[in-house]
């Protein structure tokens, strides 16, 4: 069969524009090279919803950026995503730096960010007050926010899924080649075809168009690493906005930011790696992590860490993203470069998307009988006690805590592998409802969550996977099967 | 909350591990009726952690005789069904309040609030993680805490590594250095960051020693390798300050990491009830009565003091079920007016519980049995307490190490000697 649409990559740009495209009468399809989606540097990021006022006017950083934060309350909400609309502090240390904010806030009105407002280094403390003493002076931005990237991105993942968007993953699309007035993705001899392919393979964007035949395609993508570190709830200072130090030619620099599920994230530095998958993290990059944060909130301390990781940027060699139909490849629509602030600017980007995609010919019809929002998700630890109550007297598994640290139940657990998208692994359970995301890092949990997996799946325990094919929780190499005894 | 089923007990003990369980039958013994008493237990039987460690060398100072873990729970399990204490399994205790307010959810019961005339706090520890100690690399399978691993093995009975390097000689990694040996793994090198093992020395012998696994003292995981599953591990020599010292950095190829580096007193009940915590032990601050900063909130256990052995977490809990008792029966004056003197780690140790002692104003202040753990290890030393200047009491000991905690005595007759003094008192190594 032939697909109206494929999208390559199941990123925050490539989920988005699934979740739009679902509401029109189409069949779309979206291939993944992970066997999740949300796998690339949309899991690993700083989940911000930037307010506008970094990008250069004119750009379509500044443009996508502004009207995504706009429009991300909202779409939030429609997906039954935690989104905290907390404001944002970029902090100037010292007189000399004084420009850059001014330079700051008239990028912002020029790009229409609204309330923007410098202020003094008491005003700012007063704002949030866990910042430094050092601080001189502030842009305060009331419209940032912060979100669950990865959450947001699963959650337009599972509606594109509910309105019938084929999900194809452990599908890593070497190229597009044309066929027949048909363009067909090719996957070690594995092939979907289709009328119109979006290209959103994050850091391997620029890769997929060249070895689909544009060698002289116009944007490198350079892979930067980021290393985060994420602190525990309730220890160390209580954040509550987003602070950033002046940015710098290197990008926007060390934050500290709380997290919508009450965590407190500290990072990125900025290092170039050779490769799109080296997440790995390093002493000295937490080192200057804790540097930078400290320089900031200086109550910010690597004993409140309860863990690590790192996300690789798809930062484009133009500086902005690059959204354009191939000069080459009738049909193919590139969504390239989508570096920060791309998780903010995916709601107006993925629109942008639908509207190319219309004028290169696709057909849109919207579909009446597409539901754009999520089957509602329970919270068990949000809820009211008489609701708790009558959810647990409906289905006791809502009344077995299996994750302490974050108080999911197992009724979440159940629901997070059942629903589209369902999760197969132990890290999309986290993923989904934040079992092994506290402080014990699924020490307690992981047990229990794979039993619970194993059951469903109908697998054996020690074949349940921490991130797919490869990492059984026995060994797979192994001679025998890993049963003990009998 | 009114819209929450409400429940009374005179005594609610949190967990029901082996901490939790001795309070419970202890709080009985002294006075308090089985079914005023509720235990709350999250997992599915009580018995907490010692139902997955299936090994031997429990019980040897409190029954005499060496059990395994279940074995030792076992018996506690029986006697508390057989008085008729009541329990509640596969509960979780998800928040305490100030005025001793329980809420619990399990599916049986839904989401309750219980009000409790005195609480035992006994939800034990959890493992320090890879992500805390921030070890540098990937993120892949086949990193797992100790403790986890041996819920796969003795519990879930599959084993999740072949060839297995394990970080930290805590009693709990050496012990699982034997049980993965003995399941046919090959356990490559223990690796330790500091200078000594902070495991029991009996522990070292019988699952290192005897099974050829080398230990390397001040040697760490540097990195992590591998997408998928663990391919390998960077170790490297570290110096006095426990900076990896570089040029000495080895790759060991393995399957698995097991991490034993540290067990943290799980207080997250205790922090948000507004309990005062000891930034060392990472326990509440008691009283010799085990009573924390709440009057009628007791702790008892590895949520009070991470131990080595369980005798000892049986005896602690006993005190703790004891003075809750005589907290709900208006027996023991406790706090009333009462003065309070710190009792303070000095020379070469890391901290003394209690961290307190209350003098009554018209009761003896009675027995004190003070637990302790060096910063480092000493050889013919003496551990000597005193007050004001004065020597209460001094024991001399051939060897004192971190991994080991220590205890002494202190009689009725040497704390009424607290009442006239002044000031504080203070533990200290003092070298022969």
């Amino acid at each position: 069969m032939t697909y109206d649409v494929l999208i390559v990559g199941g990123g925050i740009t490539g989920c988005m524009t699934a979740y739009r495209l679902s509401g029109y009468k189409l069949r779309v399809a979206l291939a993944e090279a992970a066997d999740d989606v949300a796998m690339g540097a949309t899991k690993a990021n700083s989940a911000i919803v930037h307010a506008g006022y970094d990008a250069v006017p004119g750009t379509l950083k500044a443009k996508f950026n502004v009207a995504g934060c706009a429009e991300m309350p909202e779409l939030a909400r429609l997906l039954d995503v935690p989104y905290k609309n907390c404001g944002s502090l970029v902090c100037a240390f010292s007189e000399e730096e004084m420009p850059v904010l001014q330079e700051l806030i008239e990028r912002g009105e020029k790009n229409g960010v609204p309330g923007l407002e410098i202020v003094s280094g008491e005003r700012a403390r007063e704002i949030e007050p866990t910042l430094s003493d050092n601080v001189y002076a502030a842009l305060w931005a009331p419209t940032a926010g912060i979100v669950c990237p990865y959450e947001l991105c699963i959650a337009a993942g599972e509606v594109a899924a509910q309105n019938g968007c084929d999900f194809y993953f452990d599908f890593p699309v070497e190229r597009i080649k044309m066929a027949e007035g048909r363009l067909v993705a090719v996957s070690h001899g594995r092939e979907i075809a289709a009328r119109f392919v979006v290209n959103a393979a994050g850091v391997y964007a620029a890769e997929l168009a060249r070895a689909s035949g544009e060698e002289d395609f116009p944007v490198d993508i350079i892979p930067r690493r980021g290393e985060y570190a994420l602190l525990d709830k309730g220890k160390g200072p209580r954040v509550r906005r987003v602070v950033f130090a002046c940015p710098s030619e290197r990008g926007k620099g060390i934050l500290v930011s709380p997290t919508v599920d009450g965590n407190v994230i500290v990072g990125p530095n900025a290092h170039r790696v050779d490769s799109g998958d080296d997440t790995s993290v390093t002493s000295e990059g937490l080192e200057e992590v804790f540097a930078g944060g400290k320089k900031l909130v200086p109550g910010v301390s690597s004993r409140d860490m309860i863990t690590s990781f790192a996300g690789v940027r798809a930062t484009p060699s133009t500086g902005d993203f690059y959204v354009k139909p191939s000069e080459r490849i009738p049909g193919l629509l590139h969504l390239v470069g989508i570096e920060s602030p791309g998780l903010a600017s995916s709601p107006a980007l993925s629109h942008a998307a639908v509207k190319l995609l219309g004028e290169m010919g696709l057909a849109l019809e919207e579909n009446p009988d597409a539901k754009m929002t999520r089957p509602p998700k329970i919270r068990f630890r949000l809820l009211r006690a008489s609701e708790k109550n009558e959810l647990i007297k409906r289905d006791p598994s809502y009344g077995r805590i299996v994750c302490r640290c974050e108080t999911i139940t197992e009724g979440e657990i159940l629901d997070a592998i059942r629903r589209p998208l369902g999760a197969r692994d132990l890290d999309m359970v986290k993923r989904r409802v934040r079992a092994g995301m506290g402080r014990c890092q699924g020490g307690f949990c992981s047990p229990r969550v794979a039993e619970i997996l194993s059951k469903e799946l109908g697998i054996p325990l020690g074949d349940v996977t921490k991130k797919g094919r490869g990492s059984e929780i026995v060994p797979r190499d192994s001679e025998s099967d890993g049963e003990l005894g009998g | 909350m009114a819209d929450t089923p409400t429940i009374n007990k005179k005594i609610i003990v949190i967990g029901g591990g082996p901490a939790g369980l001795a309070a419970a039958l202890e709080a009985h013994r002294s006075g308090i009726e089985p079914d005023e008493i509720l235990i709350i237990e999250r997992d599915k039987e009580l018995g907490g952690i010692l139902n997955q460690c299936i090994h031997a060398g429990f019980g040897l100072h409190f029954f005499g005789e060496e059990l395994t873990g279940p074995e030792y729970s076992g018996r506690f399990i029986e006697m508390v069904k057989e008085a008729g204490i009541g329990y509640l399994t596969g509960a979780m205790a998800l928040g305490v309040s100030a005025d001793r307010e329980v809420t619990f959810v399990s599916p049986e019961t839904g989401y309750v609030t219980a009000k409790a005339g005195a609480i035992v706090l006994a939800m034990g520890c959890r493992e320090r993680t890879r992500g805390a100690i921030g070890i540098p690399g990937t993120r892949p399978q086949g990193v797992f805490t100790a403790g986890t691993a041996q819920r796969y093995v003795n519990i879930e009975g599959i084993l999740p590594g072949r060839r297995i390097v394990i970080l930290g000689s805590g009693d709990i990694g050496l012990i699982m250095a034997r049980r993965l040996t003995l399941e046919g793994a090959k356990v490559l090198c223990v690796c330790e960051i500091m200078p000594y093992s902070s495991g029991l020395a009996r522990n070292i012998a019988q699952c290192l020693n005897d099974f050829g696994i080398p230990l390397y003292l001040s040697h760490t995981v540097t990195e992590i390798r591998g997408k998928n599953r663990v391919e390998g591990v960077v170790i490297s020599q570290v110096d006095e300050n426990r900076k990896p010292i570089p040029g000495t950095e080895r790759y060991i190829e393995c399957d698995t990491l097991l991490l034993s580096v540290g067990l943290i007193p799980e207080n997250e009940l205790s922090r948000a009830a507004g309990v005062q915590l000891d930034d060392v032990t990472g326990g509440p601050i008691v009283d010799q009565y085990l009573q924390t900063s709440i009057p009628g909130v007791f702790a008892c256990g590895n949520v009070l003091q991470v131990h080595d052995l369980v005798d000892y977490v049986t005896r602690e809990a006993f005190s703790a079920g004891r003075s809750a008792a005589n907290y709900v029966l208006g027996k023991a004056g406790l706090y009333d007016g009462a003065r309070v003197i710190p009792t303070l780690p000095g020379e070469g140790l890391r901290y003394v519980v209690p961290q307190r002692i209350v003098i009554p104003e018209n009761e003896p202040v009675g027995e004190v049995h003070l637990f302790y753990r060096s910063t480092a290890t000493y050889r013919d030393v003496k551990v000597v307490v005193s007050a004001g200047g004065e020597v209460l009491r001094t024991l001399r000991r051939k060897i004192v190490t971190p991994g080991e905690m220590e205890n002494c005595i202190l009689t009725a007759e040497i704390t009424e000697k607290l009442r006239a003094g002044a000031g504080e008192l203070r533990v200290d190594i003092v070298r022969e």
